[in-house]
């Protein structure tokens, strides 16, 4: 790249330090035009230097620089940091200053891929540097940072090593017919070596469900007939009054959204217009959006009130969580029971009033997601539709190749499923060049001249 | 003396060049040490092989003479791997070393424009990075338009037992000494290699009461679907397996630094799937045995082939080694087995036509190309000289792409990655080698042949004739319906086969794994031949896993389409490994496609690359 980019590379007005990064040919000697101290061109690679930002004869800040040269820097290029005062301010001055001098405003991901383009990482740890900058919880940046330091790398180097070991073993089958110095490759022989790399992708494809929760939490959706108390559950489950509650029907009109944690995990809690025929419209607008939730949610928590029977809704609705993972919660356990249900749901009953039946539905919430046993200090996961996609199409060939071996088709023809599994995971490792995804990646950069 | 194209070299590769051009109506003269090693076999008595007999047919289909005259000139043949599956099914044939020259050298003979000269060339006569000519030992010039160097082992070649080296090639003919430093002067990088070959034994020493017999097949083949069979299956030659064993073992192990090899000798670096037997027993030390296949040379003389036993040992450790084997104990050797070193061109010098970058209308083919093997030699020939034809005739060139043939696989592994040691075709080097396979070469490439005038109209017929009764067959297996009769149901019961609707048609039932077209046959009879059912029931039954491949192809096809300016300034393209920056202005990669299957250019770089071209030819 010709060009020296800069940006603030810290969150901005929060926290005592800021850090303003350059990076490119001239990021020293723009950095150099404007800092009293040290001349930044004599000094050693990775080195820090106190000094002063001057524009002019002004003195902007008091500044430790810290002085990187290429190749080994984050972006393989000569990178400058100057660590300043937080202030949005004086941030700001500074950035100002080093643009004046040369260099461009960094677009959102540039640093990232510049380290691409320069060799410097590949393209699944540069999706992983975007997951750590997008990081909230401390499940989350640790998850990024495995991805970031090649364990997932590792991972699916190995699957590809395993998958090679038979393809390997079957070329010399092939090439070699005369001599009996290769293992004959029998039907049982791959299938007990497929069925191994199935199982260690089928792991690796659910803890990718784990990855998920990780990074995005549960979606969680209340949803209920009127009234049966969905919105004082929300509010229960927080302890705080996010959502009105009134004993008027159809108060809740547009879609309450609030965020619990539980394990450590992020709960994001949506509380929904209650769901019946109506002729207003703008319950009317709410209603179909609670029904749009109902799709989009991870888990459906269905409102049921224990002090009447259940009524024509309340069976729709069950019939359309029928597909989706779903708790009933069986609310106003305080009135006498009039509801009869046969099924074999899950339930928890209790009631908001008195807070009966909150622990136990937070506990049916851990069991279902065993929330309880995702551990901080292994989190290999795939985290993006991306990944999840190459290894599914992988696992696929995988199982092809394993029905293929029952069937007795020849092994020169089941090896081709092999070799494509080998090639999904070649490009999620960034091993194997792929058009379409070096094309999709760089149409969110320009590329002018 | 002027022509218009001249080969050097009558091995393989330069029949098969100095054949096509003539035939394309070019002026040629073949040059050659001696007319008595016109199409020699120094090594292996056999044509064909694992995917080598595929490179044979598809000679074949582009109008080359190795299957043809392969089809003369054996006494054995036999389909390899028949059951492992069809994508790597392969002929091979023992061929007669007296036989297969003999009708080479004829069938040369025969061919128009053709002319063969007796001598030996030293130097090139080189203008402004044009080839001139040749000038010979005897310091006569002949002028010519294109030239195509194809000398085999000879160049600066040594032979190597134990720690004696005589400079000379093959049957201790001599050597090329100029040739390849005269090379060197005008540029080329110059690598060694080594290759050896094993023992040869008197057919009338050996007892091979104590042997397992290895017959040719009970089916006739050809090569060549020109070609009827003209041998008898019941005259078929017999050849044989034996074992090496504790005794032989020890025997090398004790006297391993007495080989060339490990002694020190050998500066050439030698293939490692054709490892000499010393290489077997230290790589795998735990093998008790490793197997040797006895196989006549000839009818003609009374001399057999050790097949696995190639050696740089000393003669009288040979004899040792030798007379330890079951049934040998009494051989007398006839020839010793040798290692061989010898020059042979950096093939990144080369451009898909097998033109030399450095000098136009320069072209080299075989064993200079530093590749291994007789089929492997008449491939490079054959395109080598279909290529310097169309550059004279200034029309495209004909590069053949990884899906369509063998020799396409070849030629861009060779100038794209280059090689280090003798390049030796395998089947796992073709990665759509379920398209590329021995049954279908004439519908790969026949079209080819006729759009460049490479082959005859009859063989253009022959091609034709066969695609109709292809889908004739088609037609003929869709409109057959399988009658349900109590017989038929008997028929599957027996073989234990799922019972079908009735009336359902023989194409349906063919796509079923476990039902054979010869099972169908059973029920109503198909009336083609073997072959055209051969390909028919494989396109049928495969289907699938084709159209797979297909796809696979169709993605590689959009990165070849992608192509690069042979004169891009690498330079400009900021970012790019140092590495990946040198490999790709050595070897100048024509598209996306090739530049990607670089070793050493890694995805990142390709990305670089892919986006600098679209910035900076997107105009145009």
């Amino acid at each position: 790249m010709d060009t020296t980019i800069a940006s603030i590379s810290t969150a901005l007005g929060s926290g005592a330090i800021s850090i303003i990064r350059l990076s490119g040919p001239d990021a020293l000697n723009i950095v150099n035009q404007i800092f009293k101290g040290k001349d930044l061109t004599k000094v050693e690679s990775h080195t820090i230097h106190y000094g002063r930002i001057i524009e002019g004869t002004e003195q902007i800040d008091e500044v430790l620089v810290m002085v990187m040269l290429a190749p080994k820097t984050y972006t393989m290029e000569d990178v400058v940091e100057i660590n300043c005062h937080g202030g949005i301010a004086t941030t700001n001055k500074i950035l100002e200053l080093v643009i004046k001098k040369g260099a461009h405003l960094a677009e959102p991901g540039e640093f990232t891929k510049r380290a691409f383009l320069n060799g410097r990482i590949n393209l699944i740890e540069a999706e992983s540097v975007s997951d750590i900058i997008e990081a909230k919880s401390n499940k989350q940046r640790t998850m990024a940072m495995n991805g970031l330091n090649g364990r997932l790398t590792n991972i699916v180097k190995k699957l590809k090593e395993d998958i090679l070991n038979i393809i390997a073993n079957i070329e010399v089958n092939i090439d070699y017919p005369e001599y009996e110095d290769a293992i004959e490759i029998t039907p049982n022989y791959l299938k007990e070596h497929l069925q191994s790399i199935e199982k260690n992708m089928e792991l690796l494809l659910s803890n990718a469900k784990i990855g998920k929760i990780i990074k995005s939490g549960i979606d969680i959706a209340i949803i209920g007939r009127p009234n049966v108390g969905k919105s004082s559950l929300l509010n229960a489950l927080l302890n705080e009054d996010k959502a009105i509650v009134t004993d008027i029907s159809g108060t809740t009109r547009d879609i309450i959204e609030a965020k619990m944690n539980l394990n450590g995990i992020e709960i994001n809690l949506i509380d929904t217009a209650g769901i019946r025929e109506t002729e207003d419209i703008v319950e009317k607008i709410g209603v179909n959006k609670s029904k749009k939730m109902i799709d989009q949610a991870d888990l459906v928590l269905l409102v049921l009130n224990n002090n009447e029977e259940l009524t024509k809704e309340d069976k729709e609705l069950l019939q359309e969580i029928q597909n989706k993972p779903h708790i009933l919660f069986i609310n106003k356990t305080d009135l006498p029971n009039k509801l009869e249900l046969e099924s074999k749901e899950t339930i928890v009953k209790g009631n908001t009033t008195n807070l009966n039946g909150l622990e136990e539905l937070k506990q049916k919430i851990i069991e279902m997601y065993n929330l309880d046993k995702i551990e901080e200090k292994d989190l290999t996961y795939l985290s993006n539709v991306r990944q999840i996609t190459l290894v599914n199409n992988a696992l696929e060939n995988i199982q092809t190749a394993i029905q293929d071996a029952e069937k007795e088709i020849p092994i020169d023809m089941l090896e081709i499923h092999l070799r494509n599994a080998f090639d999904e995971l070649s490009i999620l490792i960034g091993e194997k060049y792929e058009d379409e995804l070096v094309d999709k990646l760089f149409k969110n950069f320009c590329l002018g001249k | 003396m002027k022509y218009d194209i001249i080969v050097v070299g009558g091995g393989h590769a330069g029949c098969e060049a100095a054949h096509i051009a003539s035939f394309m109506g070019k002026k040629t003269l073949l040059i050659t040490m001696n007319k008595k090693n016109i199409a020699d076999m120094p090594c292996n008595p056999s044509i064909g092989g694992t995917a080598k007999g595929v490179i044979v047919r598809d000679i074949d289909a582009l109008g080359g003479l190795m299957g043809k005259i392969a089809d003369k000139s054996h006494f054995q043949i036999k389909m390899l791997n028949s059951k492992k599956g069809p994508a790597v099914r392969s002929l091979r044939c023992q061929a007669d070393k007296i036989e297969y020259p003999k009708n080479m050298l004829k069938a040369l003979e025969e061919t128009p424009n053709l002319e063969i000269l007796e001598g030996m060339v030293e130097d090139l006569l080189v203008e402004n990075n044009h080839i001139k000519g040749v000038v010979l030992k005897n310091k006569e010039t002949i002028y010519s338009d294109a030239l195509i160097l194809t000398t085999g082992t000879y160049l600066k070649s040594n032979i190597l037992r134990g720690s004696i080296i005589t400079e000379g090639g093959p049957h201790g003919e001599a050597r090329s000494n100029h040739l390849s430093d005269n090379l060197r002067r005008l540029g080329f990088t110059i690598q060694r290699l080594k290759t050896g070959t094993p023992p040869r034994i008197k057919a009338s020493s050996i007892d091979f009461s104590k042997m397992s017999e290895e017959l040719g097949d009970k089916k006739y083949y050809t090569f060549s679907h020109d070609n009827k069979p003209t041998y008898k299956l019941e005259e078929q030659q017999k050849c044989y397996l034996i074992y090496t064993n504790e005794l032989t073992h020890q025997i090398i192990l004790d006297n391993l630094d007495k080989s060339s090899m490990y002694g020190g000798y050998v500066t050439g670096i030698g293939p490692r799937y054709c490892p000499s037997i010393e290489d077997k027993i230290v790589r795998f030390k735990d093998k008790e045995r490793h197997q040797l296949f006895l196989e006549p040379e000839s009818t003609h003389y009374d001399e057999w082939y050790i097949g696995g036993f190639s050696t740089s040992m000393p003669e009288e450790i040979q004899e040792q080694m030798v007379h330890s084997l079951q049934g040998l104990e009494k051989a007398i050797i006839t020839k010793y087995a040798y290692a061989i070193e010898y020059d042979a061109i950096d093939p990144l010098e080369l451009k898909p036509t097998l033109e030399t970058k450095k000098i136009e209308y320069l072209f080299t083919a075989g064993q200079i190309n530093g590749t291994s093997g007789y089929e492997e030699a008449a491939g490079q020939g054959l395109l080598a000289g279909i290529n310097a034809v169309v550059k004279l005739n200034k029309k495209d060139p004909l590069i053949l792409k990884r899906n369509e043939s063998y020799l396409g696989v070849l030629i861009d592994d060779l100038v794209t990655k280059g090689t280090s040691e003798p390049y030796r075709m395998l089947t796992s080097r073709a990665e759509y080698r379920l398209l590329l396979r021995h049954d279908n070469a004439d519908l790969r490439l026949r079209e080819y042949g006729h759009i460049y005038g490479t082959i005859t109209e009859k063989m253009y017929q022959n091609y034709l004739k066969r695609k109709k009764e292809i889908e004739e067959l088609k037609e003929f297996l869709n409109q057959t319906k399988l009658e349900l009769t109590e017989e038929t149901k008997e028929k599957f019961q027996e073989k234990g086969f799922h019972l079908p609707p009735n009336k359902t048609t023989f194409l349906e039932l063919l796509k079923r794994p476990e039902i054979t077209i010869e099972f169908l046959n059973t029920r109503k009879e198909i009336p083609f031949s073997e072959e055209t059912k051969e390909i028919v029931s494989i396109d049928i039954k495969y289907e699938g896993y084709i159209k797979k491949c297909e796809k696979e192809i169709e993605r590689m096809l959009k990165l070849e389409e992608k192509q690069i300016p042979y004169d891009i300034d690498y330079n400009k393209v900021k970012n790019l490994a140092s590495e990946a920056r040198q490999k790709l202005e050595k070897i100048r990669p024509l598209s996306i496609g090739q530049a990607a299957r670089i070793s050493g250019v890694n995805p990142a770089d390709i990305s670089i690359l892919a986006v600098y071209l679209k910035k900076e030819y997107a105009n145009e």
